[in-house]
């Protein structure tokens, strides 16, 4: 009986714990986004953070899509000449890039390369006191830390995810056409018919601009959250690696049923 | 101009209700001074800090900074009167993606527009105040304890602060390093007209720089006086902090139940 009723207690006090830290991340969302207009005055603030966050994941980014954009061209290639529609390489990998894995893949490595960095960069200020030193000068670390990385990362993440794109169509044509053997024409030109930049490729860039809100929202959020042990700040970084990727997952089939649900009819 | 720096009347904080840190202090900092506030570990005095700074608010009494009631301000107000309050954290809470030099323009850069020729002039005087122009193009990670509280402390008079807060500026220095802290607060607080409380358990160094001690145990202050008053008082607590006796007032354990009680004596 005991078992049960402190099984119950603590269902109950886990669920209010965790509507409580919604709450608290709403407000603390609604705190950065009142503390934009000061943060965007100093550009470099933000400049800074979009070289740590965007030009520094550059190499990951590129690399990885690149290899995807291969392997899509390689398994996309053999699956296609079954149905004797090997000429449509270009449109397959481009659609799959722009709308899908562009944004999603793109986003799940700026989430381990970015949002895990900014997450654990004030976990540890906020650790060593940084934040309340910050707070005893008159400077609050919402405007002058916080709001900075946020749009940073609001900023990179489309970027990313189109040079991501980029590369891995780049990676499709080293395959399809320079390997395999694909006519470059069919290939560009396939691809050129078949997508279009309304819807595809706006819908990409929602995406990953959506993408890019909810990962830099939850690393700055379980950054400035953090409890400030060591501990703490690990256990903050994973939360920011696993709550971002699972984001990104659920938000994408969210955006996707909204996006394309005329398209079966159409 | 109000005559006291820092003014606590019946001052009660506590995180949560069924632990009081702080149960009624009645403390009075006047302008100029150099106030102790003493006590073991965990007892209190750093939340105290806090509270003179706005960063927690006290669940009844008063607390007031230059004649300002802390928790009525305003986020504006308070901001403005922390301008003119310099903190110095345990250990130093330089921010540790900028230079020294950077660390102590900071506040300047934020808080005033003057351009960056005068801002390099007021950096290099406040860390010439401290002995540490030379080391100003240092990163943080490359100086000593001791350095980085003095620098911690070029930052905190960076904006000539009317009131100067140190939380524990001795915690963990050499013997050299602690001197330096130590005269240093001494000095900077007569040189520039400041009024300075140190929140310490280091009682050697403390007696030896300041005006005034106040001791804090179990969130009340139980003792209080001057060097000359502390050194020679026979309270039974100040004693056992001035010895450093390891029981007394303070106990050595904590509190537990009788031994006999432990299940693992009981068993046998």
């Amino acid at each position: 009986m005991t078992s049960l009723a402190s099984g119950v207690r603590r269902i109950g006090a886990g669920t209010l714990r965790a509507i409580s830290r919604v709450g608290f991340a709403t407000r603390f969302f609604l705190a950065v986004l009142r503390h934009t207009p000061s943060a965007l005055r100093r550009l470099q603030l933000t400049a800074r953070e979009i070289y740590f966050a965007g030009v520094l994941s550059l190499v990951v980014i590129m690399v990885s899509g690149l290899f995807v954009g291969m392997v899509l061209g390689l398994q996309g290639y053999d699956v296609l000449v079954k149905y004797g529609a090997g000429d449509s390489l270009g449109i397959f990998v481009g659609l799959s890039l722009v709308r899908e894995l562009g944004p999603v893949v793109a986003g799940l490595l700026f989430a381990s390369r970015a949002g895990s960095a900014v997450t654990a960069e004030i976990g540890l200020m906020k650790t060593t006191e940084q934040l309340s030193a910050m707070e005893m000068m008159a400077v609050d670390p919402l405007a002058r830390i916080v709001a900075p990385r946020f749009w940073g990362g609001v900023i990179s993440m489309p970027l990313l995810a189109a040079l991501f794109s980029a590369m891995g169509v780049f990676g499709a044509y080293l395959v399809g056409v320079r390997l395999i053997g694909v006519d470059n024409g069919t290939f560009w030109g396939n691809m050129q018919a078949g997508i279009d930049f309304w819807p595809d490729v706006t819908n990409g860039i929602v995406k990953s601009i959506v993408f890019g809100m909810a990962v830099s929202l939850i690393a700055v959020f379980e950054g400035y959250d953090a409890h400030p042990t060591a501990e703490g700040v690990s256990a903050a970084t994973t939360r920011t690696v696993v709550g971002g990727s699972l984001a990104i997952l659920a938000l994408d089939f969210v955006l996707t049923v909204f996006m394309f649900r005329g398209l079966g009819n159409g | 101009m109000p005559v006291n720096a820092i003014e606590m009347a019946g001052v009660t904080f506590g995180y949560d209700r069924a632990r009081p840190i702080l149960r009624g202090i009645d403390m009075t900092v006047p302008r100029g001074k150099v106030v102790a506030i003493m006590g073991g570990s965990g007892c209190g005095k750093t939340t105290m800090l806090r509270l003179i700074g706005g960063q927690l608010r006290q669940q009844s009494g008063v607390v007031r900074v230059a004649g300002q009631s802390v928790c009525d301000l305003s986020r504006d107000e308070l901001f403005a009167l922390r301008r003119r309050i310099g903190m110095l954290f345990q250990f130093g809470a330089l921010f540790t993606d900028m230079t020294v030099y950077e660390n102590v323009a900071f506040p300047i850069r934020e808080h005033t527009d003057l351009d960056d020729a005068l801002i390099h002039d007021l950096v290099l005087m406040k860390l010439n105040a401290v002995g540490l122009r030379g080391a100003a193009q240092l990163e943080p990670n490359e100086l000593s304890g001791g350095m980085a509280r003095r620098v911690a402390l070029a930052r905190a008079i960076a904006l000539d602060p009317m009131l100067v807060l140190y939380d524990e500026p001795f915690a963990g220095l050499d013997p050299i390093s602690l001197g330096v802290v130590g005269q240093l607060i001494r000095k900077l607080n007569d040189a520039l007209g400041i009024t300075s409380v140190v929140v310490t358990h280091d009682v050697y160094e403390s007696l030896k720089i300041v005006d005034y001690l106040y001791f804090v145990s179990e969130g009340r202050i139980i003792a209080q006086g001057t060097p000359e008053e502390v050194r020679h008082s026979s309270d039974p607590f100040v004693r056992q902090f001035v010895d450093g006796d390891p029981d007394g007032p303070v106990p050595f354990h904590y509190p537990a139940r009788p031994y006999m009680d432990e299940p693992t004596v009981a068993a046998r």
